[in-house]
């Protein structure tokens, strides 16, 4: 009897030494999930979603507050990506309707102020002071930065041009 | 020479379809007229688009070169005939879609006036394998079977694979269309020069050239090209849809399985397109490059039906009007076969080099039925040539999985429609795949997008970053000199004082 109580109670203080010294080691500063998701928001830091940066939105999306569907530039693909990292089932129905839309600069209204060229996140616009400025669709993350900021408005956002390069058949309809 | 006893192989699924070839077999290769316009798609070909190196209003003479290709995986494209190139711009594309691309429009002059052609050999046999592929390039040769992969790249790969045979594909098992089978007959010995420097391209001893049993004239005047040509097989394959398939045919003819998403090549088998190899031939000995090829014009709906020796880039509806118009008003226009073909919203549309047929079909030929519910009897399993699960492929896709739809192996899927065309409910299961592939395509782009958007970003805030630094920097050197003239004043002032 006495040897069995021994040795239960040895057993759990070493395994609770064990434990404890884990702790201290393998200890994670803040929430992992953050930095994960962090990773995976575009990092443009455009604030369409409400929150000042990627970094609150990551914070938000991670404890719950925020819809994994709140980023536009990042789209169905990034509520899907999110919905597997978190194990939440994602209504994108929201997002369905929302196509992804880029910055069109209409050439006769620009004046070349370089007002949108300095505020774009992701370098999307080229172009110097007093010339022309144009977008460069696949770097376009329709953040809507520049639109905001344009004097003229010259600047539109549009729904990605269909190609045969992004064209495909659309699902068959199901018979009623 | 023994052609019977070539061992054959069977493959899985398939279906047999009505051949409905009798309608322009035996027709022969008839050339077709210029066409007041000429529309050449500067995508004809999978890759890159060609960028032009022509300008409105410049005059071409046939053959010329009017867009170069543009990085590894392209082909150029030439004028079909001499002319005057009037306009460079948005036109619709033969693709269901109708969407508008990049096209050079060419008023022919009618004097079919030659760019310079000079060969600098005698015998294509003695250049070196390379300059083949490069002469091939050069000529805009892309897969004529409809695929239109740029046939110099598949020429190529003895580089990078152990190859040891040439398969030239022949088996036309779409139904309707009879291009090849009338090519065969009637250019068999050019077809085996194409043959023989496609051989000798890769590299490869020998050559098999596969020809479904339903062309018995064709295989003959096939066999009796090659009579001399103890390198060159001609074998009659079974009549079994979808035996033009690559990677069943390869299986055919060897017994050998490509694996799951790999090339043919894998298993040291090149496969090309029979009049893919004639355009070869026509390269190489004659320095023409692909301008023209062999239309199938046919349906239910087309009064003479018929083969036709088309320039590139011909409107569809000159060739129907060249077949005497229509018997009745068709309630589908197709591009290439009935299995796989695409329908194709206007008749004002281009040929292309992938165009091998273009069908009128009738509301009978199309009739469609509507989809009733799965009734798991598994006759899309059975039909399926790649073994797999066509109606959980289906069913996924339905539901937007589409993850859960590769994992059934939507991948592996040559959507060749053998499945919809069993399916006794009529469920349209090989559009849910097409829909499906182009889906999963979209979101690939949108993950790519969003990677490289987030390395743009990084990027920029880096460069930011750098900019900040070096303005503080360039602050804290003026603020130092400042300081230092300063000192340097009340030092001097200091020392006048002291004076």
């Amino acid at each position: 009897m006495i040897e069995a109580i021994f040795i239960i109670t040895l057993l759990g203080m070493s395994l609770g030494l064990l434990l404890g010294a884990a702790s201290s080691f393998f200890a994670v500063e803040g929430n992992p999930l953050e930095a994960e998701i962090e990773a995976m928001l575009p990092g443009s830091q455009c604030g369409q979603c409400g929150y000042p940066g990627c970094s609150p939105a990551a914070a938000a999306i991670a404890n719950g507050q925020a819809d994994i569907t709140l980023c536009p530039p990042g789209g169905r693909s990034l509520a899907q990506q999110l919905a597997e990292k978190l194990g939440v089932s994602a209504d994108l129905s929201g997002m369905e309707d929302k196509e992804p839309m880029i910055a069109k600069i209409r050439e006769d209204l620009c004046i070349g102020c370089t007002k949108c060229f300095k505020r774009c996140p992701t370098d999307a616009i080229v172009g110097g002071p007093k010339m022309i400025h144009a977008v460069i669709s696949d770097a376009c993350t329709g953040c809507e930065k520049c639109f905001d900021v344009c004097p003229t408005e010259c600047i539109g956002m549009h729904p990605l041009p269909k190609t045969l390069q992004n064209w495909y058949w659309p699902k068959p309809a199901i018979a009623a | 020479m023994g052609f019977a006893d070539f061992k054959l192989f069977k493959i899985r699924g398939g279906v047999h379809p009505a051949e409905n070839k009798h309608a322009t077999a035996g027709h022969p290769i008839t050339p077709v007229p210029l066409a007041d316009r000429l529309f050449i798609p500067l995508q004809q070909h999978i890759g890159a688009p060609a960028e032009p190196i022509v300008k409105r209003g410049d005059k071409v003479c046939k053959g010329q070169l009017l867009a170069n290709s543009q990085g590894m995986i392209s082909a150029p494209v030439h004028a079909p005939t001499s002319g005057t190139v009037i306009a460079i711009g948005k036109y619709p594309a033969p693709h269901p879609s109708g969407l508008p691309v990049r096209t050079i429009i060419i008023e022919p002059d009618g004097n079919e006036c030659w760019a310079d052609v000079t060969l600098p050999y005698s015998d294509p046999l003695t250049l070196d394998p390379d300059e083949i592929a490069t002469r091939v390039a050069a000529a805009g040769i892309v897969g004529m079977g409809g695929a239109t992969f740029p046939s110099a790249v598949k020429l190529n790969l003895r580089k990078r694979y152990k190859l040891q045979q040439l398969v030239i594909n022949a088996a036309e098992c779409e139904p309707y269309l009879t291009c090849d089978d009338q090519l065969m007959r009637e250019h068999a010995s050019e077809i085996m020069q194409g043959i023989a420097i496609m051989m000798h391209a890769l590299q490869v001893p020998e050559a098999i050239v596969a020809i479904e049993a339903n062309k018995p004239k064709a295989i003959k005047a096939m066999r009796e090209a090659a009579r001399h040509l103890s390198a060159i097989k001609v074998v009659s394959v079974p009549v079994q849809y979808p035996m033009g398939s690559e990677k069943h045919l390869v299986q055919t003819l060897t017994g050998k399985e490509t694996p799951a998403r790999a090339l043919t090549a894998d298993i040291g088998i090149v496969v090309h397109n029979v009049a893919t190899a004639h355009a070869v031939q026509q390269c190489l000995y004659h320095g023409r490059p692909l301008i023209d090829r062999v239309v199938t014009v046919t349906g239910g709906a087309v009064k003479n039906p018929g083969n036709y020796l088309t320039p590139i880039g011909t409107p569809v509806s000159m060739l129907f009007e060249i077949a005497g118009g229509f018997n009745e008003e068709p309630s589908r226009i197709i591009g290439g076969g009935p299995m796989m073909g695409q329908p194709l919203p206007d008749t004002k549309v281009p040929i292309v080099k992938g165009s091998g047929g273009i069908l009128a079909l009738t509301a009978q030929e199309t009739a469609q039925k509507t989809a009733m519910p799965c009734i798991r009897c598994g006759s899309c399993v059975t039909a399926c040539p790649c073994g797999l699960l066509p109606l959980e492929m289906a069913n996924r896709a339905r539901a937007n999985d589409l993850d859960g739809s590769v994992k059934f192996g939507l991948m592996d899927c040559i959507a060749c429609g053998s499945c919809a065309y069993v399916c006794p409910s009529h469920i349209p299961l090989v559009q849910y795949f097409n829909f499906a592939k182009g889906a999963l395509a979209e979101k690939q782009r949108a993950q790519h997008k969003q990677e490289e958007i987030r390395r743009l970003t990084e990027f920029r805030n880096q460069r930011m970053e750098a900019q900040k630094q070096a303005k503080r920097k360039a602050m804290a050197k003026r603020k130092a000199e400042m300081a230092a003239k300063k000192a340097r004043e009340a030092e001097e002032k200091s020392a006048e004082a002291g004076a």
